[in-house]
């Protein structure tokens, strides 16, 4: 078939149509299939093709009517950010911070992880979420850090689902969301009996609380905190129900103990 | 001294008591008392003249951030405390008109239909690794809708090698891959990067910090690059290492049994993208596995690359 051009190709088809009436119907499915195939396939035919064009796009609108239409807010962030919050969210694809809370370039220094978890301060294991909370309250200078949790979490549910018996069934996920273990123990002692669903949406928002109080393990965050330039925040956004939950953690001081000398007892405390 | 520091810690969140003496006067307290909490759930009338009021306040927000404040700010701990309240109360009042404002806009009336399907399950085609840097959220710059990126964000985009062992980043790697079967892995650094500068200015004076130690997961990038481009300025190897870092991490996924695996077979698809916010350009890459290999002294073959300006 390669060999005839299509022109005769098309000749062949004609008379074999005229010939053979009933195959009309299937030639034009036929016919159909192909041209659908033509339209997608790229020159080696791979279907990422169509994403990486999807991206095309989308980076072209946000250029034509975000980064045109504002080159006094691009050309100051250009120079340089000073982000008002640090938020820390899901990986899950539902719920970027941009679109759920609205923020624009430059309004949240932003990090995702499964399951929004932040471990407690380990500069061997976790440097990565370390460096992050690190370079937002000491370079940055945010107000305000946001832990968010959300609705129908995977990580939350592998954490409740997974038997932590010693057996393992990933590289590394277990080990990871083990970082909730605190929540999970407190939603099992308190919900006993219970769906799964039902704890996992517990667990959610008790995560949430278990990754503040590990942001309490860091020191410059607790000096931010005693200093009041910072506050800890905690979310949980429901994608089934369209609401969104956010409460504040109190940190409170009181005379007649000095800053320093709660620090110090601080320090003592956790070390 | 780490597990003194995560089993004190761990007794720090558990802590719905205030601390013993001699801490009596210093405590948490306890999350189930919660302050200043609000469920945003309102009725759709309401929603809709909020939304009308909402932009106004945009359109001053917007006048406002067309110069946005970069100095340093004065510390507020000179301010009073029920002066730091009221900041403290804009804040979350804030959070609150933007959510309010993304579920009249968005959740109800643009794509209603499109977040029934996401509360049953997501299904993206894409996973992204990008920088944490306030001003490159992917979904802004490349429009990711709800449900087609699963994203990770950490400090220089970096993508640990597998024998580094457990990190977040892995852990959101394997759950990708594995779990929710992407099609696509696209890792996206950006010019004027903190992390990358940090990485290229980093010198062995045993100074330790959290960002250091992360950074350093970059070290190869960052010898390739002063191996090359030693005679530029110290700005234009930071481009390159922008660069450079993207491509080792891209070589850093191949070592991930089930990340190899898949793309030899042609089911997944890895590539690099490179936003440069000074220019505004995005110029995206395909790694070509023919013609890279994963193992000691890796080399990286690339295709079908484009700039997009």
């Amino acid at each position: 078939m390669g060999s005839k051009s299509y022109e005769e190709a098309i000749e062949a088809l004609k008379k074999l149509m005229s010939e053979k009436g009933e195959l009309k119907a299937s030639a034009a499915a036929k016919v159909d299939q192909i041209t659908a195939e033509l339209k997608t396939a790229s020159s080696d035919g791979k279907p990422s093709d169509a994403s990486v064009e999807r991206l095309k796009e989308g980076f072209i609108y946000f250029k034509r009517e975000k980064y045109e239409k504002n080159p006094a807010l691009y050309a100051e962030l250009a120079k340089g950010q000073s982000p008002k919050y640090m938020i820390v969210a899901c990986s899950d694809s539902r719920v970027c911070p941009s679109h759920v809370l609205d923020m624009q370039p430059g309004e949240a220094f932003v990090v995702r992880n499964v399951a929004n978890m932040v471990p407690p301060y380990d500069q061997t294991r976790y440097s990565g979420i370390g460096a992050a909370v690190e370079y937002a309250v000491l370079h940055l200078k945010v107000q305000e850090i946001v832990v968010i949790g959300h609705s129908a979490c995977g990580g939350i549910k592998g954490l409740m689902s997974f038997p932590y018996d010693g057996t393992t069934s990933t590289d590394f996920i277990e080990d990871w969301v083990k970082i909730g273990m605190p929540a999970k123990t407190k939603v099992l002692a308190d919900n006993r009996g219970e769906p799964l669903g039902v704890q996992c949406t517990c667990c959610e928002k008790e995560a949430v609380n278990v990754s503040l109080g590990n942001l309490l393990s860091y020191p410059f965050v607790r000096t931010g905190l005693v200093n009041k330039t910072l506050a800890l925040k905690g979310g949980y956004y429901d994608f089934i129900k369209g609401t969104f939950e956010l409460w504040s953690l109190q940190f409170a001081l009181s005379a007649p103990l000095s800053v320093k000398d709660v620090a110090t007892i601080l320090h003592w405390k956790l070390y | 001294m780490a597990w003194l520091i995560r089993s004190k810690a761990r007794l720090l969140v558990s802590a719905t008591r205030p601390l013993r003496a001699p801490v009596d006067s210093f405590h948490c307290s306890r999350f189930s008392d919660l302050t200043d909490h609000s469920v945003f759930s309102f009725p759709r009338k309401w929603l809709r003249s909020k939304a009308r009021r909402l932009n106004d306040v945009d359109d001053n927000q917007s006048g406002s951030s067309s110069s946005p404040h970069i100095n340093r700010r004065t510390t507020v701990s000179q301010l009073e405390v029920s002066s730091n309240s009221r900041v403290r109360v804009d804040l979350f009042d804030e959070l609150k008109q933007r959510f309010l404002s993304f579920k009249e806009h968005k959740y109800f009336r643009e794509e209603l239909e499109h977040f029934q399907t996401l509360k049953e399950a997501q299904s993206p085609k894409f996973m992204v690794i990008a920088c944490a840097d306030s001003r490159v959220c992917p979904s802004t710059i490349l429009g990711f809708r709800p449900g087609e990126a699963f994203m990770i964000r950490n400090v220089a985009n970096l993508v640990p090698p597998f024998e580094n062992g457990p990190s977040e980043t892995n852990a959101a790697l394997e759950f990708a891959v594995k779990t929710l079967e992407v099609e696509n892995i696209l890792i996206i650094g950006h010019s004027c990067c903190g992390g990358i500068q940090t990485l290229m200015s980093m010198r062995d004076d045993g100074d330790s910090s959290f960002i250091k130690s992360w950074v350093t997961t970059g070290t190869v990038a960052k010898l390739r690059t002063e191996a090359a481009a030693n005679h530029l300025s110290f700005d234009q190897q930071c481009r390159l290492c922008e660069k450079e870092s993207i491509n080792r991490s891209l070589l850093n996924l191949l070592t991930y049994s089930w990340i190899e695996d898949r793309v030899r077979k042609g089911l997944l698809f890895v590539h690099g993208g490179y936003y440069d916010f000074l220019n505004c350009t995005f110029e995206k890459w395909t790694l070509d596995f023919k013609g890279s290999s994963g193992e000691e002294g890796a080399r990286l073959l690339v295709k079908d690359q484009e700039l997009w300006c």
